[in-house]
């Protein structure tokens, strides 16, 4: 392992290997730092332009970005002996929140279910309308929740209904798409083995997938359930119901209630940590169980 | 150079390595046998410091190397590198890449992100290659390789480590007997040519007698038998394995001259 001068060419295999390896190395170093700085160029660039078109600039807006929490934490602050008791007032809004961010996750999983299996291929109950199962899924996924929620409350009145509806459609699609690629790996000999026997799709479906995918669909349905509780809360400030409207009335109200809005950054903060933890404690217990 | 001192190692309540001790004064070829499941894997997972023991000390020419933590501890398994059953190489890197991991510790983080070696190290990875016989496939991704050849890289990150000690567990259980032998010669030419002190687990018999200065017997977590090949009798192999009156050496080999002879053996019978 003593060291050779480094350039000697044509003196044996191990010479024209190291060459070779060399010559392709110093190749590869190029292009990965071409295409760096190509990348740091765009960012740059982007940024400019980006910052030009802005009412305000970058820079100068930078130093503000803390005066508003700012100001909102020093009159909570000042108010802070009714927090306990705003806490309260909101509370019932906040369980608006959580029961449309539930109702819209079981029946956007159940529809994803479904949707699921009939675009996997080896599963699917028509094969030749995998296709259209999948863009179905596709312009669910495609269509932001809110854009929905706005078309929905225009038609049906304001109200917890539409915003449920729109999450539920937009689930489907997300999940149904993750439901889709679990399933793609089960096995399909129990499938086979029930398929001998007789059994309807739905029966192969819900006897021969389903145990198998169950851990992961449910492990995602939770995930989604967070996502959900997001959702649902920022829908209210369309005017769906829910802890986003009482946000976006104390918020718009401006300086002087700017304690109510603080209780109900703590809420919303509070559920989603709860909730975080409590799906990702049952996510862990789900796949710890799956190996055992 | 190496005391292991009543080093132990549980798994809830089961004892997987019972108070072992051993001594090795200069580098030798060291292999250990038994039955899977005899502890001899947690052994040297913990030699190398990738499990912790639960108690027991291993001391490397005076330091205590089951004290080490963070940085320290890293140093030592640089300094005690490990060869594997399944090869742990990453199978979508190139060959050389491959072994000039072996110089991780000594190389700061950024510049191993972006594949960044010293050509020195680039060139000493090739004739470590070369050494070990597979400087052709240097260029290749590791998956593209046999299993033999990928076991070899494996040996030449090992020695782009500059380790003082090589660990091996079970370098042949997945190797034709073509490979296994090429794989175990050239770990022997490790040790006489550079001096290192070589710890095989092997799983068979006839592999430790042909290689091994000296073979470590362990059954159920304990060492049962510690000395030459030539002290290794069919008795004592019986009692390391557990097994009965019925059992012979050819059972437990993989070598291509033992396999017939026990075929030969039994088609009169």
């Amino acid at each position: 392992m003593t060291d050779v001068p480094p350039t000697a060419p044509d003196r044996g295999p191990v010479h024209q290997v190291r060459d070779s390896y060399m010559a392709e190395l110093q190749r590869r170093r190029l292009y990965g730092g071409l295409t760096l700085m190509i990348f740091a160029l765009l960012m740059v660039s982007g940024f400019m332009v980006a910052n030009d078109r802005n009412a305000g600039g970058f820079w100068s807006g930078i130093s503000q970005v803390g005066d508003y929490p700012a100001e909102v934490l020093a009159e909570a602050w000042a108010m802070r002996a009714d927090l306990p008791a705003l806490l309260a007032e909101f509370f019932p809004a906040l369980i608006e929140t959580l029961n449309i961010a539930a109702v819209s996750t079981l029946i956007g999983a159940a529809a994803g279910l479904l949707l699921s299996l009939l675009s996997t291929r080896g599963l699917a109950r028509w094969p030749r309308l995998i296709g259209l199962f999948r863009r179905i899924m596709d312009v669910m996924r495609a269509v932001p929740e809110i854009v929905v929620a706005l078309m929905l409350i225009f038609v049906l009145g304001g109200g917890p209904v539409p915003a449920m509806i729109a999450i539920a459609i937009h689930t489907a699609g997300a999940l149904g798409k993750l439901f889709s690629e679990v399933a793609e790996n089960a096995d399909l000999k129990p499938v086979e083995g029930l398929a001998s026997t007789g059994a309807t799709w739905a029966q192969r479906m819900w006897l021969g997938v389903l145990p198998q995918v169950a851990p992961n669909y449910l492990s995602y349905a939770l995930l989604r359930f967070e996502i959900n509780i997001r959702a649902s809360a920022i829908l209210g400030f369309v005017g769906a119901g829910g802890l986003g409207y009482e946000l976006r009335n104390a918020m718009a109200w401006g300086p002087g209630r700017f304690d109510e809005a603080a209780a109900i950054f703590l809420l919303l903060f509070g559920a989603i940590v709860f909730f975080d933890q409590l799906s990702s404690r049952t996510r862990n217990r789900l796949t710890e169980g799956q190996r055992a | 150079m190496l005391t292991i001192d009543a080093l132990t190692k549980r798994f809830g309540p089961k004892t997987a390595v019972d108070a072992v001790s051993i001594q090795v004064d200069k580098p030798a070829m060291i292999g250990i046998i038994g039955r899977s499941g005899a502890g001899k894997s947690t052994f040297l997972r913990m030699l190398n410091r990738l499990t912790d023991a639960s108690a027991g000390r291993i001391l490397f020419e005076g330091e205590e190397v089951t004290r080490l933590s963070g940085r320290a501890r890293r140093a030592w398994q640089s300094r005690c590198a490990m060869i594997f059953q399944q090869f742990n190489l990453v199978p979508r890197m190139d060959v050389v890449s491959n072994v000039l991991h072996g110089t991780l510790n000594r190389q700061p983080s950024l510049a191993t992100m972006f594949n960044l070696y010293p050509q020195a190290d680039i060139h000493r990875a090739i004739e470590i290659l070369d050494r070990l016989g597979i400087v052709e496939e240097a260029p290749k991704r590791a998956e593209a390789l046999s299993g033999g050849q990928q076991q070899r890289v494996a040996i030449a990150r090992a020695l782009m480590q500059d380790p003082a000690v090589i660990l091996a567990d079970e370098p042949i259980a997945s190797l034709d007997p073509m490979n296994a032998q090429v794989v175990m010669q050239s770990l022997r030419r490790i040790h006489e040519e550079d001096g290192r002190l070589v710890i095989a687990n092997l799983h068979t018999l006839d592999t430790a007698r042909r290689y091994c200065d000296r073979v470590i017997g362990m059954r159920d977590g304990r060492v049962v038998f510690d000395g030459t090949p030539a002290q290794l009798t069919a008795g004592v192999a019986r009692d390391i394995y557990g097994a009965g009156a019925d059992f012979s050496e050819a059972a437990t080999s993989t070598a291509l001259e033992t396999l017939d002879r026990s075929a030969r053996q039994r088609v009169p019978a």
